[in-house]
């Protein structure tokens, strides 16, 4: 089973990332991703931009609203993540539990869904059209 | 991930220990058997440490850097064993002075990789059978429990302990070394590393016996072994090469079976149901391995192959061509009549039944193969494309009388049933 683990900063993090030395942060991060290379459990991942290059579509109103921000809270914008391959939860949370992150980080740790999880569904058009979606690599 | 003391049941903890150990316990035995040279040792003292971490972690808590944990309390266990069995000899005095110095060093993240590499060489040490090897592996390796190992093979968990003992035994007896293999042995023990891997993914991907036509667990934990092996050696482009291999096999699990369980063969998948994201790390892999630059080995060319088929929108719009060139590279370094037959299947696809059935033939006349339910299945196949209707049925049911696995059985049975006069 697949997991994906999504970076979440605060603005405490935030805070104490200025005060970090960038090489260091990079070789931990590095680290971190060696090991689970080493361990064959990590199948992708990556960082995400500074959430002011981002945009918010609002669907607070009648019809959606695209603004550059703000977003309400810090704890809403997330700035990467890795996906793994295991065997259980806790092999995931094993795992995340490992990241360098600095105090204020979490990481949400979500499973990706599988074909599984819609064999209730299986025979809906969208079900299907998305199996063909996904083998002609639309959805990556 | 650090539950406190409240509230942590027995079974939440037995999981977490279960994940750790699958984590960790390369690492971990690795260690020790380094600093004891005694690999059935080394394995035993991890084991006791993991009793101790589940009779301690439910009241204290799962400790901060668990894999470390479990090493310092495993190397303690060593260094009391020898005391109490008063084998303070110099040599012994002398690597329990080294456990205490090394101690917090190696649970520091000194890089051990080579340690975890010696475990995966001596796991795959040519002493042992095949059978223990792969059972050795996914035990010390892999970390899995002897029990998974049972489940996993269809075998009795009896089976699996007496298959790991008498491989610890053998091991001890031929005085092996922990060690990496001379540079002169080295492409052929990590061939044989890579054999088992493959093994058992083979074993995944297409059950030898059973009611199951494939296992994805098993063929799972061999791709997790194979990336982690590629990650050990990275230099080494047959690793890489057989990573994507299976990555392209497994790509196709998905689409390899219907809801009740059967088969269905290449021609008939659904190819809307093959992991893209799958397919998509296996090119990468191979890219890996070509980047290398030293040509491509049995692994890449098969990973080669299997790439064809990966790309390709349908069996007719297959490249057959550049497979059979492929099959004749892969027949050169490595020539083998199951080779050969494919060879014959992909120049029946790219030429014409009637070329392919005069491989097939010669393969026939040679010997090889005699008795594996691969010829006749193959013949019969050609057969019905070329119309000779009932010397294909007869040859589709001597295969479905030779095979082992009832899945496959049916395939044929329905086969040769489905041939019309």
């Amino acid at each position: 089973m697949k997991y994906m683990l999504i970076m979440r900063s605060t603005a405490e993090a935030i805070e104490a990332s200025k005060s970090m030395d960038f090489t260091e942060i990079i070789n931990a991060m590095g680290a971190y991703n060696e090991s689970m290379v080493k361990a064959g459990v990590l199948i992708g991942g990556d960082g995400l931009t500074d959430a002011q290059e981002g945009f918010v579509v609002d669907f607070g109103g009648e019809t959606p609203v695209v603004t550059d921000g703000p977003y309400g809270e810090v704890h809403e914008l997330f700035n990467g993540f890795w996906i793994v391959e295991v065997s259980s939860r806790e092999e995931a949370a094993q795992w995340a539990s490992r990241a360098p992150l600095g105090a204020g980080s979490k990481l949400e740790v979500r499973r990706i869904t599988d074909e599984s999880d819609f064999e209730a569904f299986s025979d809906n058009e969208y079900i299907q059209k998305e199996k063909e979606w996904r083998g002609e690599g639309a959805l990556g | 991930m650090n539950p406190g003391p409240n509230g942590v049941d027995g079974a939440s903890i037995h999981r977490t220990v279960d994940a750790v150990w699958r984590i960790e316990s390369a690492r971990i035995v690795a260690t020790l058997a380094k600093v004891t040279g005694d690999f059935s040792l080394a394995e035993d003292l991890a084991q006791e440490a993991v009793i101790d971490a589940l009779a301690q972690w439910p009241s204290a808590g799962v400790p901060q850097n668990p894999g470390a944990w479990l090493t310092a309390v495993a190397k303690r266990k060593a260094i009391d064993g020898w005391r109490r069995r008063e084998r303070l000899d110099d040599r012994y005095r002398a690597i329990a002075h080294d456990l205490a110095e090394l101690g917090d060093a190696t649970d520091a993240g000194e890089p051990i990789d080579d340690d975890v590499l010696r475990l995966v060489f001596t796991a795959c040490h040519p002493v042992l059978g095949r059978e223990a090897q792969v059972a050795l592996t996914l035990r010390v390796v892999g970390g899995l429990s002897t029990e998974e190992i049972a489940r996993l093979f269809l075998v009795p968990v009896a089976t699996v302990q007496q298959r790991i003992v008498r491989a610890k035994k053998t091991l001890a007896a031929a005085k092996t070394p922990f060690e990496t293999p001379d540079p002169s042995e080295w492409s052929a023990r990590l061939g044989s590393v890579l054999g088992v891997v493959y093994l058992i993914f083979t074993e995944g991907y297409s059950a030898t016996s059973g009611d199951r036509w494939m296992r994805a667990e098993l063929a799972g934990e061999a791709l997790r072994l194979g990336r982690m092996v590629a990650g050990l050696v990275p230099r080494e482009a047959e690793a890489h090469a057989l990573v994507a291999l299976m990555e392209f096999q497994a790509s196709r699990f998905g689409a390899r079976s219907r809801a009740d369980g059967s088969p269905v063969l290449l021609a008939d998948q659904d190819r809307a149901r093959w992991d893209r994201a799958q397919i998509g790390r296996g090119v990468a892999a191979l890219e890996r391995a070509d980047a290398l630059g030293r040509g491509r080995g049995p692994y890449a060319l098969q990973a080669a192959i299997a790439e064809c088929h990966a790309v390709a929108p349908s069996v007719d719009d297959t490249d057959w061509e550049r497979i059979v060139v492929l099959y004749e590279a892969l027949g050169r370094i490595a020539p083998n009549p199951v080779v050969e037959l494919n060879r014959a299947v992909a120049v029946s696809m790219a030429v014409g039944p009637a070329s392919g059935l005069r491989i097939v033939d010669e393969i026939s006349t040679s010997g090889a193969l005699a008795g594996s339910y691969l010829l006749p299945s193959v013949r019969g196949e050609l057969l019905a494309r070329l119309g000779r209707v009932q010397e294909a049925r007869s040859e589709l049911t001597t295969a479905a009388g030779l095979v082992a696995n009832d899945r496959q059985r049916q395939v044929l049975l329905d086969k040769a049933a489905a041939l019309e006069e």
